[in-house]
C-alpha cells in the first residue's frame, strides 16, 4: 500500500504540469533556506580560526570542497536521469539531464580554479598532472561535451538519448575521481571528511565546511529545479510554435 | 590575513560563476514565459489548458 502510493507520488512528480506547479510552490522557500545557509555558511567561513600549518588558505576549502563534491553529485544525478530516459524513456529525465549539464559544469570550474589558487601558495604549482586534478579536468571535459551533444541536434529526445548513452559511460569517471588519491601517489591530500573511520579534520574546520556545501548543496537544487522548468516551458514554446506554423499552412 | 590575495580571488571567482549561473536561469526563465504569454495572447493555447476552460460551469 505504502509502496503503491510512493509510485503515484512519484509518477505525479513525472508529470510535466504537476511538476510546474510543485516548483513554483517550494522555489521561493528553497531559495530563501539556500540564501541563509550561505550567509552562516560565509560568517563562519570568515570568522574561524586558520590552521596552524595552512594559515588562512584553509578559508579556501569552504568553497573548494563543497563545489568539487557537487560536480561530482550533479553527474551522479544526470547518470539516474539517464537511466530514466533509456530505461523509462520518460521525457522528464530527458530535461532533467539536459538541465544538470551547465550546472555541473559551473562548479567543476570553480573546483578547479579554487583548486588552483589553493595549490599555488601550499604546493608551489598553479597546476599539476596528477590522478585528482587530471580526472577532474576530464570531468570538466565531459559536462562540455554533453551541453555541445545536446545543442546539437534539433530533436530533444533523440539528443537526450544520444547524451544519456555519453554520461552513463562518462560515469566511470566519478569512481576514479573519488578513488584516485587513493590508488595513486598524487600531489592532492587524500580523503578527510567522506572516509571510513569518520572525518579526521578538526570541528572548526567541518562545521563551515558542512554548512557551506549544504548551501552549495541547496544551490544546485534550487537551480536545477528553476532549469527544468525553463526547459519545459521551452519545449511547449516549440510544440505551440509548430502547431502555429501547421495551423497558418492549412489556412493558406 | 595572510595571503589574502589567493583567499579572496577564490571567493571573487567562486561568487561571480554563481552569480552568472543564477542570472541565466532566471532570465532564462524570464524570456520563456514572456514567449509562452505572446503565443497565449496571440490565441494559441495548450490542448489540455484548451480542454481545461471549457469544461469549467
Amino acid at each position: 500500500m505504502t509502496e503503491s502510493l510512493a509510485i503515484t507520488k512519484f509518477s505525479d512528480l513525472a508529470n510535466p504540469t504537476r511538476f510546474l506547479a510543485l516548483a513554483a510552490r517550494i522555489l521561493p522557500w528553497l531559495a530563501a533556506v539556500t540564501a541563509a545557509l550561505f550567509a552562516v555558511g560565509l560568517y563562519l567561513a570568515f570568522t574561524t580560526q586558520g590552521d596552524y600549518q595552512q594559515g588562512d588558505t584553509v578559508r579556501i576549502m569552504y568553497v573548494h570542497v563543497p563545489a568539487a563534491w557537487l560536480s561530482m553529485m550533479c553527474y551522479s544525478v544526470m547518470a539516474l536521469s539517464a537511466i530514466g530516459t533509456l530505461v523509462w524513456r520518460h521525457p522528464l529525465a530527458d530535461v532533467s539531464h539536459k538541465a544538470a549539464a551547465p550546472l555541473g559544469a559551473a562548479f567543476t570550474l570553480i573546483a578547479l580554479v579554487t583548486g588552483s589558487l589553493w595549490g599555488r601558495p601550499m604546493w608551489g604549482t598553479w597546476w599539476v598532472w596528477d590522478a585528482r586534478l587530471t580526472s577532474v579536468f576530464v570531468l570538466f571535459l565531459m559536462y562540455l561535451g554533453i551541453i555541445a551533444l545536446n545543442r546539437a541536434m534539433d530533436d530533444p529526445s533523440r539528443a537526450a538519448r544520444l547524451s544519456a548513452v555519453l554520461i552513463l559511460v562518462g560515469f566511470v569517471n566519478i569512481p576514479i575521481i573519488k578513488f584516485s588519491v587513493n590508488w595513486w601517489n598524487t600531489l592532492h591530500q587524500p580523503a578527510s571528511v567522506i572516509r571510513l573511520g569518520g572525518p579526521t579534520i578538526d570541528g572548526e574546520f567541518l562545521r563551515p565546511l558542512l554548512v557551506m556545501a549544504l548551501a552549495f548543496t541547496l544551490l544546485f537544487f534550487t537551480l536545477h529545479i528553476m532549469a527544468i522548468r525553463n526547459e519545459i516551458w521551452r519545449r511547449r514554446v516549440a510544440t505551440q510554435r509548430r502547431m502555429a506554423a501547421r495551423l497558418a499552412g492549412r489556412e493558406s | 590575513m595572510s595571503h589574502a590575495f589567493y583567499i579572496y580571488t577564490s571567493y571573487g571567482i567562486a561568487g561571480i560563476v554563481t552569480l552568472c549561473l543564477i542570472a541565466w536561469t532566471v532570465l532564462d526563465g524570464r524570456a520563456r514565459r514572456r514567449e509562452l504569454a505572446a503565443l497565449e495572447a496571440s490565441s494559441l493555447r495548450r490542448r489540455s489548458a484548451a480542454a481545461a476552460e471549457t469544461q469549467k460551469p
